[in-house]
């Protein structure tokens, strides 16, 4: 049988992580299935599909979005940032990472990509935040494993790591 | 969990994207943000053979005065645009003040202000914000413009008066000046979910301290969100100290023909929700309106 989606495809160029790339896909391929399938990219996890959990958190030019909730088509000409595109260049872990990772912020680590997407962008726009703006931040991201309490503690580290690390910098 | 395939079009302009919808009839769908229609593509909820991307229409995007009374905003801005702008703070602080109700901010960098009027959720916290300050919303379809007054948009549960062929190009937010107050509050089970139901007021008091203008918008409460216009009209002309807040919710929320019972909560529940919300809501534009 023939497959309905070969009549239709479409060029698009994305820069990913850094990396230009140009592949053909069906227009009804989401960001999420062309990071992990066509990219190799399996840090973007899927979950509901829907946009309620938050797993598939990227960045699209520089703002969190749900991959599960955009077609590959219409991220043509724009930067996406994965999980796997946050370390440093060395692989070491960045700020928002090593803070979960000493502060109990996952368990079996489904959640995290998404977890750790979200909140590099929530703290790039907003680097000092008070508790409560914390847990309004990670509200559009489920997790069935920690309880929250060690995110919401890992949070906290990595804006006051980087609140330090910004006030300790050359005067 | 995947949509059914479609043809995708990402016209240039608005009024290549409106024949396109024109052209391909009932088969098309415009897609703005994505945030309400891929959920629903990717439930099998809907489907369609062609998306008609506004992505490319920079002519939907902007939040600009117009002149001293009209805030313009386009169809195509984002829910974090609007967050993040001191005009719209500073102009329809009502507007400001019900975004970051609306789901959460991973959700409100794609979703659209267009986008959601047009998918007229009657839980929605857009459509009750436009009605209630009386918004004018602009639509383009290859007849030509026009204007459409909210009261006269939201025709039903995810429906509207807007033809097949024809998109939301922007909304012009009257600019509410004087000794105003603002408020919006909704009660939802989570943070970030629909409200089960929600209260918007706008009020503006006189030299003598008496209401010259006052609007009462309820959300969640019936297929579209609507406007206590009776208790509106009661209201007027006196005093908002001397109000109840509490009897102001009872007759906002007395009357309503259908208001949805589901597992998130009965009609007499949500009904009793909703009064509270506009006692809040009502006490705390007095507030803004007495002391800013
Ligand atoms: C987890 C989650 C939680 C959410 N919570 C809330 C919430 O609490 N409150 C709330 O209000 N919303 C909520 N939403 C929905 C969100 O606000 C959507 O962004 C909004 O409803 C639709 O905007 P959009 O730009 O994404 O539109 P799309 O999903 O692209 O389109 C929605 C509909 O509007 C039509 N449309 C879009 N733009 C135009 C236009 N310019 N002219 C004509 N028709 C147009 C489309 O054809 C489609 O029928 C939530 C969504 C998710 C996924
Ligand atoms: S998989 Fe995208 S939000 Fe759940
Ligand atoms: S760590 Fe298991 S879902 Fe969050």
């Amino acid at each position: 049988m023939a497959d309905v989606d070969t009549v239709d495809t479409i060029e698009i160029h994305v820069r990913v992580n850094g990396t230009s790339r140009r592949e053909t896909v069906r227009p009804r391929l989401t960001l999420a299935d062309f990071l992990r399938v066509n990219c190799g990219l399996t840090g973007t996890h899927l979950g509901c599909e829907h946009g309620v959990c938050g797993a598939c958190t990227v960045l699209l030019d520089g703002e969190a979005v749900r991959a599960c909730l955009v077609f590959a088509v219409q991220a043509n000409d724009a930067e996406v940032t994965t999980v796997e595109g946050l370390t440093g260049p060395d692989g070491q872990l960045s700020t928002v990472q090593a803070a979960f990772r000493e502060h109990h912020g996952l368990q079996c680590g489904f959640c995290t990509p998404g977890f750790v997407v979200s909140v590099t962008a929530f703290l790039a726009e907003n680097p000092k935040p008070t508790d409560e703006e914390i847990r309004e931040a990670l509200t559009g991201n489920l997790c069935r494993c920690t309880g929250y309490q060690g995110i919401v503690n890992a949070v906290r580290a990595a804006a006051d790591t980087a609140g330090t690390a910004v006030t300790e910098g050359p005067a | 969990m995947k949509p059914a395939p479609f043809t995708y079009h990402a016209p240039v302009d608005a009024d290549e994207a409106v024949g396109l919808l024109a052209e391909l009839g009932d088969e098309a769908k415009a897609i703005a943000g994505g945030q309400s229609l891929v959920p629903m593509l990717a439930l099998r909820l809907a489907s369609f053979g062609h998306l008609v991307d506004l992505r490319r229409l920079d002519e939907l995007r902007g939040i600009e005065r117009r002149g001293d009374d009209t805030v313009w905003i386009g169809a195509g801005t984002t829910q974090a645009t609007v967050q993040r702008s001191d005009e719209a703070r500073a102009a329809v602080p009502l507007l400001a003040r019900a975004t970051p109700f609306i789901g959460h901010f991973q959700i409100r960098s794609r979703g659209t202000v267009g986008g959601s009027l047009a998918h007229a959720d009657s839980a929605a916290e857009y459509p009750a914000v436009a009605l209630t300050l009386d918004a004018e919303l602009e639509a383009l379809s290859p007849r030509g413009r026009r204007t459409i007054p909210a009261a006269r948009f939201l025709t039903g549960m995810w429906s509207t008066e807007l033809a097949d062929d024809e998109l939301l190009t922007g909304v012009n937010f009257p600019v509410w000046k004087g000794r105003c107050g603002f408020a919006i509050e909704e009660f939802a089970r989570r943070s970030g979910d629909f409200a089960i139901a929600g209260a918007t007021v706008a009020l503006r008091m006189d030299g003598d301290g008496h209401l010259d203008r006052c609007a009462i918008g309820l959300f969640g409460l019936g297929p579209t969100a609507v406007r206590a216009r009776d208790t509106e009209a009661a209201l007027l002309g006196s005093d908002p100290l001397e109000a109840d807040a509490e009897e102001i919710g009872r007759s906002a929320t007395e009357g309503l023909g259908s208001v949805p019972s589901d597992l998130h909560g009965s009609a007499p529940y949500r009904t009793r929700v909703g009064a509270a919300m506009v006692a809040r809501a009502w006490r705390r534009a007095v507030q803004e309106a007495l002391h800013g």
